[in-house]
């Protein structure tokens, strides 16, 4: 069966380390983060961090580099270009698969909740491995196919033909659509996903590419595309604000209309 | 048992079904079907239901009924067995429940279609 409760060796201990703010802080927020190490041996906890926020950035992943340089240097997260176009800072945070550099923090309310994102093993504390992920984005061979002869100059595309590109070439594969779906979670190593069925259309659409076909073919399977069941978890959260579930309603549309 | 093959290898896993679309449409084929007949059933129901067994013996005799109560009930069924199958598949991981359930499912699907639709035949052709 799925498994719908942690394993034991996974289940939280709520009362982490604490790290109260200074005491001269003048705006404090709580942030509880998810703590685990691989080589401690020890079930993963929640630690609390008191920031004063009169002496942080505005966004959540500038109150988490602030933890890291001056609270607790031993905190784990990936971050890399802080202004949502790497997609490496996708965590979970309030609820909601998103990134910590473009989420601010005065949208939370109460504690800011962070949690890596879910159903993904964890490397350390706020990474998750998505090296499954990776892997099945490389099997939709994310890449231009064409026979023809490359021409003297570009490959030639009307606007158009180029208009039907945006809403999918934004994605920056931080699969925090992919995480936030449930099909994922029950069938994760069969299902591709929202992010990486947003990539296979991206392909699909583009009138550059001569392998439409056998991309088709590469997606024809009641588990790789069908167990999406439209239930637009991917839409919701995706801090892009692009919409995962409506490529992959169009790749099933040409699934039907190549019948 | 671990894994050791590499994640593009289980990325890639059995290759595709090269199936499952026909699965998806006819299960929209029948939605499309069973709003028409639901809603034709349950406003017969409810305009034969107060007028006892006999009237409703005769409602069901007719050809007009026949022929759309047994579409309702291939419909509904079908839908059922299709929707069902995606449950099982969704969250029953060991194999052997699985194919298990999945047969069971349909066997008592196809039996109960297959009663309804005599009974209708039965009561339609005096038997």
């Amino acid at each position: 069966m799925a498994e719908f409760a942690l394993p034991a060796n996974s289940r939280i201990d709520r009362n982490g380390a604490v790290h109260p703010a200074p005491a001269d802080a003048q705006r404090v927020k709580t942030f509880r983060v998810y703590r685990w190490s691989p080589d401690d041996g020890k079930n993963p906890r929640i630690d609390t961090y008191e920031i004063d926020l009169a002496d942080c950035g505005p966004m959540v992943l500038d109150a988490l580099i602030k933890i890291k340089n001056e609270v607790d240097s031993t905190l784990t997260f990936r971050r890399s270009c802080r202004e949502g176009v790497c997609g490496s800072c996708a965590m979970n945070i309030d609820g909601t698969n998103t990134l910590a550099c473009t989420k601010y923090i005065d949208e939370v309310k109460g504690d800011v909740k962070i949690y890596p994102l879910p159903h993904m093993p964890v490397v350390k504390d706020l990474v998750p491995d998505l090296s499954t992920a990776y892997a099945q984005l490389a099997a939709i061979e994310p890449w231009l196919k064409n026979e023809t002869p490359p021409p003297e100059r570009e490959r030639p595309q009307s606007p158009e033909e180029r208009a039907r590109l945006d809403g999918l070439w934004e994605c920056i594969l931080c699969f925090s659509c992919t995480t936030a779906c449930p099909s994922y979670w029950w069938n994760g190593e069969r299902y591709l996903g929202p992010a990486v069925l947003l990539q296979a259309y991206r392909w699909i659409v583009d009138s550059r590419d001569e392998a439409t076909g056998e991309r088709l073919d590469q997606l024809e399977d009641p588990f790789r595309l069908y167990r999406c069941h439209t239930i637009m978890n991917c839409t919701r959260t995706c801090p892009k604000g692009l919409n995962p579930a409506k490529a992959i309603a169009e790749i099933k549309k040409l699934m039907v209309a190549r019948k | 048992m671990s894994d050791l093959r590499s994640p593009i290898a289980r990325a890639r896993g059995l290759g595709t079904a090269r199936d499952g679309t026909h699965h998806w449409w006819i299960q929209r084929v029948t939605a499309v079907a069973l709003v028409p007949l639901t809603i034709w059933f349950a406003i017969s129901l409810i305009r034969v239901a107060p007028e006892g067994q006999a009237a409703a013996k005769a409602w069901l005799a007719s050809p007009v009924t026949m022929v759309a109560l047994i579409l309702a009930i291939v419909a509904g069924f079908w839908h059922a067995v299709l929707g069902v199958q995606v449950v099982i598949e969704d969250y029953v991981h060991a194999k052997g429940w699985r194919i298990g359930l999945d047969m069971a499912v349909k066997f008592i699907a196809v039996g109960l279609a297959v009663a309804g639709v005599v009974a209708i035949l039965r009561i339609g052709f005096g038997g």
